[in-house]
């Protein structure tokens, strides 16, 4: 065990990776010589040389569209974007090519490849290097979409990610970079896909959030408890394809549902979730479900705070919600 | 920027970066300094590849014009481009191409069954209906799934090179796309990536003549298509697209260079679509029919079939006999593979909600079991 922030964890996850798989190759942009500008992979060029971890042109296009032709080829590339922000010039790539390759080929090509991304706010980004847009690539039927929350999934998560035959967007809460500290073990392990997390016991309503987020609904939690309500906290870690029976499990408990997520509330992760909770555990709600999240705006820098569904509108969320009778 | 001008009667070699690699005259005589000389059976393959693919074409044709199929993509008069530059690769090398090159996997053995269940999307087709046709994947003839949107197989073809140079392994990747697709954002993706790298791809640039409805005059600011590659650091070419020998050469030329690791070629292949952008293109509404006339005077099947019956070509001559058997050969090999397949069923509906994933998720067996167990659909109301 070692004390490490999600860089480090995240650093650690790659290295094991690389040991143990001379298939994984990372690649981006700044991501040799410099080791990424958040230094997510610093020390990796020393380590595996240039030809396994590349500093690539200025290009998102560039870098996924041969980050496909990688894995098409064999290996297990582990591209970086380095702002989520700036992934849309490659979203050809990802939504007409990654995505498709197993089903449009019949099983004759596939794509396994993890593109790191470096998302969410509270970085004092502005709108091109805030944004969280997993929703786009969970609409996109073949990509599979993780986001961690803690130093531990993520070097669990990323090494199931890699090992994993399909493509994995795994979005980095850069907010969480390095604020928490937590023992992560140091050699090799994983953290199942789609399954989520149960973080906190509660009775009363179900809170459902992940990568950064989920610290303010776990703060939230431990605030409305003060007040007398009891909330169940649920950290996804894996967006897509949705370990949804965990949070069908506590809505039949709590008979209540508050989803918080930093994206914008129009087509947010969070309308799918409450979609599917309505279908699957409608009768079981005993108040309306709501969505505390990041509102229908280009995301601001100065109000940053104010845009984010921190703690201090996530409590109300709970006990109105908890209220309702 | 122009088209492809008619060839001199005499063919000097010259080296100014735009000149026109070709190799034969007018009346099929091959200029000695640029004479790949062939052998007469590989020749005759090439030959025999170039008819294939036109029979092909035309049957494809008349089947949507039947209703028996919903769309065909032909090639008709770049098939030297195809299948000249495909007969110059070798065994272990990849091609990554548009939707256009069907004809260059057939020559490189995709069973004409294969090709033809893509175009039923029936049960035996290898995508299982899942794509339209000629949008093929044939991974046993190192060729890659294909796909619509334009040059993102450019990107692809580069990063596979790439990842061959790392792990050592020889082998070069060729990219086919038309000169549409030089505005993409793939074409500059890749080619920056591929100058960068060196990476050992070859950028078979057909310049048909037109983007679907748009000549290339304006599509490009630039004198040739040629000089876009030169940019990044990308060695090219040009040769006479209709002239299979120049196609053979010139791709050779340019696999020595990338094999020699002096990085990627792009070369480009002028020639002239005389057919539709695909089924679904009306080409009278944008250009004359003169034009496609004057062009067809230059059809690559005539172009070779001159060279093969000259009496300056070594070998037997290719008789109108053995051209019309071939022909028919073809034609009765399509004929029998359509019967099969239109008698073959769809793929089970179960497997619209495969293999999206290695795993099935969840989710997926729940809605395969929505649409397995709902009602069908039995036509327009």
């Amino acid at each position: 065990m070692a004390m490490m922030t999600m860089v480090q964890a995240i650093n650690d996850g790659l290295k094991v990776a690389m040991r143990a798989d001379d298939r994984v190759v990372a690649m981006g942009e700044d991501v040799g010589k410099l080791g990424g500008v958040f230094r997510v992979t610093a020390g990796l060029q020393k380590e595996f040389g240039v030809d396994r971890v590349m500093d690539t042109p200025l290009s998102e296009t560039g870098i996924l569209g041969t980050a496909i032709g990688m894995a098409l080829y064999g290996l297990r590339p582990v591209p970086e974007i380095q702002f989520a922000d700036f992934i849309y010039p490659a979203v050809d790539q990802l939504i007409s090519e990654a995505s498709k390759y197993r089903y449009r080929s019949g099983g004759e090509f596939t794509c396994p490849m993890v593109v790191r991304v470096p998302s969410g706010g509270g970085i004092r980004g502005g709108h091109y290097h805030s944004q969280s847009p997993e929703a786009l690539f969970i609409h996109t039927a073949g990509l599979k979409v993780v986001c961690p929350a803690t130093p531990y999934d993520a070097k669990g998560l990323l090494l199931s990610a890699i090992r994993d035959d399909d493509p994995v967007l795994f979005f980095e809460p850069k907010r969480v970079y390095r604020a928490a500290k937590m023992d992560v073990p140091e050699g090799d392990y994983t953290v199942p896909l789609s399954d989520a997390k149960v973080v906190r016991e509660g009775t009363d309503v179900t809170v459902v959030s992940w990568g950064a987020m989920l610290y303010e609904s776990v703060a939230a939690a431990e605030e409305a408890q003060a007040q007398g309500v009891s909330a169940e906290v649920i950290d996804l870690r894996t967006l897509w394809p949705v370990d949804a029976d965990t949070v069908v499990e506590s809505v039949k408990k709590t008979g209540r549902l508050v989803i918080v997520h930093e994206a914008p509330k129009a087509c947010g992760f969070g309308a799918e979730l409450i979609a599917q909770i309505c279908e699957k555990a409608f009768y079981h709600l005993q108040a309306p479900p709501r969505r505390v999240t990041g509102f229908d705006t280009p995301f601001p820098y100065t109000h940053e705070n104010e845009y984010l569904p921190l703690a201090h509108r996530i409590v109300p969320a709970l006990l109105d919600t908890a209220r309702v009778s | 920027m122009s088209r492809i001008e008619p060839q001199p009667s005499s063919l000097p070699v010259a080296s100014d970066e735009n000149s026109v690699l070709r190799v034969l005259d007018r009346e099929g005589r091959a200029n000695p300094s640029t004479d790949p000389k062939l052998d007469r059976a590989l020749m005759l393959r090439i030959y025999r590849g170039l008819v294939r693919t036109r029979v092909v074409d035309e049957r494809l044709t008349a089947l949507q014009r039947q209703g028996r199929i919903g769309f065909h993509v032909g090639c008709l008069g770049e098939e030297a481009a195809i299948i000249g530059s495909t007969a110059a690769l070798r065994d272990q090398d990849w091609i990554f191409s548009c939707y256009r090159e069907w004809g260059a996997a057939l020559y490189r053995g995709l069973p004409m069954q294969t090709y033809i269940d893509n175009m039923y999307g029936n049960a035996t087709d290898v995508a299982l209906g899942r794509q339209m046709p000629d949008h093929i994947t044939a991974r046993a003839q190192r060729f890659g799934s294909v796909t619509a949107p334009i040059g993102t197989q450019i990107t692809q073809a580069v990063g596979f090179a790439m990842a061959a140079k790392i792990r050592r392994e020889d082998l070069v990747t060729a990219t086919y796309f038309g000169d549409g697709a030089t505005s993409s954002n793939d074409f500059h993706a890749g080619l920056t990536f591929a100058g960068a790298y060196k990476a050992p791809t070859l950028f078979l640039l057909r310049n048909n003549g037109w983007a679907i409805s748009v000549p290339t005059e304006s599509q490009c600011g630039a004198d040739t298509f040629a000089e876009k590659g030169r940019g990044y650091g990308v060695t090219a070419m040009r040769c006479d697209g209709n002239d299979a020998l120049a196609v053979y050469a010139c791709t050779k030329k340019a696999l020595a260079h990338a094999t020699s690791g002096k990085g990627p070629v792009l070369v480009e292949l002028l020639t002239y679509r005389l057919g539709p952008h695909s089924t679904s293109d009306d080409p009278s509404v944008y250009r004359p029919e003169s034009e496609v006339e004057e062009e067809r005077r230059r059809d690559p099947l005539l172009v070779l079939r001159r060279h093969l019956t000259h009496p300056s070509s070594n070998g037997a001559a290719w008789t109108d006999a053995d051209e019309q058997s071939l022909r028919e050969e073809v034609a009765a090999e399509v004929q029998a593979c359509v019967k099969k397949a239109e008698a073959t069923p769809k793929p089970a509906l179960s497997t619209m909600f495969e293999q999206v994933f290695a795993e099935q998720p969840q989710h997926l067996r729940e809605q395969q079991a929505e649409c397995e167990d709902g009602p069908r659909y039995k036509g327009h109301h």
